[in-house]
């Protein structure tokens, strides 16, 4: 009984450290990490029925403007946006799923990517641009610690974000148990003989579709929090293929793939910077194709095998 | 008890201590030996074109290294790709700040970009100096104290034009076609500074057009019926070129003022046809490289030369080099000021004390004027006509 005890010990332990041993500008790479390995989260439900989305990213700009909008004009405080990012990107994730989860594979691919191509424009349009702010974007301003919590502003963000990412893990896990799962992955794996065995196909992928998107969202709200700014620039498409390049790199579906996929989007463009200002982008792709070629199945894909040979070994 | 023996000491006292202080603790980014500069710019993405201003400016610290450095302190600059993307601006900028450990940021590039640290590097105390961009809002010293843009805005570019019209053609009527967005309608809001009470009178149709429009000749037809004479167009380069061929198709010939942005004659003249251009009036402060009127101008024979020996390779008709080069040389001149005392603090209070400054690479009669209540370094502008061949200068330097 002690040993699942001392890991969560060990695991809040080694989430929290960073928070005191680490200096401002490294603790915001780390919150940018946890804010990414929700929306990677997010995105991988989307692949567990055996759907693409390449438009993610407009789910996660949609819930970052929720969370600046409701902030700015509406003064409510931070942590009461997030729920309200989460379900309003639900409703939406619902809306875009019902008709496009009919489409299979690329086709849902492209009609998710369409959203992605114009959701920054929608976001530049005059009608609401009063909420919106324009092209110029709205700026935010985050929260500071309550007085009784004695850490600095980027503590503080730090802990939120690793705090509702934990949280969303873990609801992640509790959704993807038992039979929720196995009909998701029957869906992946075999549509018809899973609407055979008395699956809503089209229900659960819309299902899975809708909670996705409200995962990203609450991840692009928390984004707007620790960025303290939203404009149409900060949510382009490439962003949309950077959470799927994160979710592939970490291993499509694992939870914690999920979490190496974000540190992937952190730390490799900031790698391929350093060793190469002329062409980060090559180094970058030189870098994916190399994580793709020693990880085919992503970081979850390589840990599984490392520790079935481990066992193999140890067994024999 | 004073007397002048303690009140000389104490006035030496409090002379000398904050500059030993200043020198060990107040001075981050500076050793005897280095002025530390950080920058981001789209070195990546879309707007990669304007990674050539940060390389401009490595080259142009590199010369003033080998010349001596300032005040015998080397200048190292560090430019980072933030890909235009603000997050990653927001990121690059910390990492400048706060593990580079620079001494303040210089020429960070686009509007949404730096807005999204404006207020970091103001609560920080570090100055954001020169920002590469023309929204009005960088010029704000009452509530930014630590931010100062460069560019002339584009509210001031246009109420020139606005105050040229209501001068030399009272009765003009006139229509504005504008982009819509901040860029826009900074255009819009500098007509009716330049214009005053006349606007109402003058101007008689507004048409605006979204970047996503495939095409502006449904905006450029309405304008035309307006029976508009004047017609005032604050375009980007694509949509620059798109209008001058258009309104030249229709046969409208009205007297066309083009916004600043969108005059290059590689990428939005020739390609909307040079002669369809012919006659159409922009407002200019830098000279252009490819004018034969510079051929034997001191300044551009300066910076011809800083291109022979630092930039060899580089595009020489690609404007943003000379852009740069004034950047650049207005900041040595910032520095200069600034003597052994390069605090943050007083960085600051030096950009915010130039006077008079002319640069090889503007025109002549631009004078660069900065104070603790205006932070818009250049605020004037010249007029200039499209001949139908080069851009030809006409009347004086006006300011806004």
């Amino acid at each position: 009984m002690m040993r699942p005890l001392v890991a969560v010990l060990g695991g809040a332990a080694l989430l929290l450290a960073p928070a005191f041993l680490l200096s401002g500008y490294h603790l915001f790479q780390l919150t940018t990490t946890a804010v990414y390995a929700v929306a990677v989260l997010g995105l991988g439900m989307v692949t567990t029925t055996g759907q693409i989305s390449l438009g993610h990213g407009a789910f996660y700009a949609i819930g970052a403007y929720t969370a600046a909008i409701l902030m700015g004009a509406f003064d409510w405080p931070y942590w009461a946006t997030l729920p309200v990012a989460g379900v309003l990107c639900f409703g939406l994730g619902f809306a875009v799923g019902l008709p496009a989860v009919r489409l299979s594979g690329p086709y849902l691919a492209l009609v998710t990517f369409a959203l992605a191509v114009a959701v920054p424009q929608i976001l530049r349009a005059r009608a609401l641009e009063a909420w919106t702010g324009g092209a110029q974007g709205l700026v935010l301003t985050a929260p500071d610690a309550p007085a009784w919590l004695a850490v600095s502003q980027d503590q503080f963000l730090y802990l939120i974000s690793v705090g509702v990412a934990v949280l969303l893990f873990l609801v992640a896990r509790n959704l993807r148990r038992g039979r929720l799962l196995r009909a998701m992955l029957a869906v992946r794996d075999h549509p018809m003989a899973a609407q055979a065995a008395g699956i809503d196909v089209a229900r659960l992928k819309v299902h899975a579709f809708a909670v996705s998107a409200a995962f990203t969202g609450v991840a692009g709200g928390l984004a707007a929090i620790v960025v303290q700014f939203v404009a149409p620039d900060s949510f382009p498409v490439q962003l949309s293929i950077a959470l799927f390049v994160g979710l592939v790199v970490g291993g499509a579906g694992s939870l914690p793939g999920a979490v190496v996929g974000a540190l992937f989007l952190t730390f490799v463009p900031n790698l391929a910077e350093q060793v190469s200002k002329s062409a980060p982008g090559l180094v970058y792709g030189v870098l994916l194709v190399a994580a793709l070629y020693a990880m085919p199945s992503g970081a979850a894909g390589l840990a599984a095998r490392l520790l079935a040979q481990y066992r193999a070994r140890k067994g024999g | 008890m004073w007397n002048r023996r303690t009140l000389l000491t104490s006035i030496a006292a409090a002379t000398l201590l904050p500059t030993s202080r200043a020198r060990a603790e107040e001075m981050p980014g500076i050793t005897d030996k280095e002025i530390k500069i950080g920058n981001t710019n789209p070195h990546s993405g879309p707007a990669s074109a304007y990674g050539m201003i940060a390389n401009t400016e490595v080259a142009f610290f590199k010369m003033v290294n080998d010349r001596g450095g300032i005040g015998g302190r080397m200048i190292t600059y560090i430019s980072l790709d933030d890909g235009y993307s603000p997050p990653r601006t927001v990121e690059q900028t910390r990492r400048l700040v706060e593990q580079e450990g620079v001494a303040f940021m210089f020429q960070g590039l686009g509007t949404p970009p730096q807005t999204a640290v404006r207020q970091y590097l103001n609560a920080k105390k570090v100055p954001q100096l020169f920002v590469a961009t023309g929204a009005d809002k960088f010029g704000d010293p009452e509530h930014f104290p630590w931010t100062m843009g460069y560019n002339p805005s584009y509210r001031t570019e246009s109420a020139i034009y606005g105050k040229y019209l209501l001068k030399q053609k009272p009765d003009a009527k006139i229509a504005v076609l504008y982009q819509n967005d901040d860029f826009g309608k900074d255009y819009l809001a500098g007509l009716r500074q330049g214009l005053g009470d006349a606007y109402a009178k003058m101007v008689i149709k507004e048409v605006s057009y979204e970047t996503t429009d495939p095409t502006i000749d449904s905006q450029v037809i309405t304008l035309q019926g307006s029976g508009a004479d004047v017609l005032v167009t604050a375009a980007t380069p694509k949509w620059a070129a798109q209008t001058i061929r258009k309104v030249a198709d229709v046969g409208w010939k009205p007297l066309h003022f083009m916004s600043n942005v969108s005059i290059s004659v590689g990428s939005v003249i020739t390609p909307a046809g040079a002669e369809k251009a012919a006659g159409m009036i922009s407002a200019a402060y830098g000279k252009d490289q490819t004018d034969p009127q510079w051929a034997h101008d001191p300044g551009m024979t300066e910076w011809r030369g800083f291109m022979k020996q630092y930039m060899p390779d580089a595009d020489l008709t690609d404007q943003n080099i000379p852009y740069a080069y004034a950047a650049a040389g207005t900041l040595m001149q910032v520095l200069k000021q600034c003597g052994d005392n390069l605090s943050r603090a007083n960085i600051m209070k030096q950009a915010a004390s130039l006077t008079d400054l002319e640069l090889p690479t503007l025109l002549p009669g631009i004078r660069i004027n900065t104070s603790a209540a205006n932070f818009h370094p250049i605020r004037s502008l010249q007029l200039q006509r499209w001949t139908g061949k080069a851009w030809e200068l006409f009347g004086s330097v006006i300011s806004a």
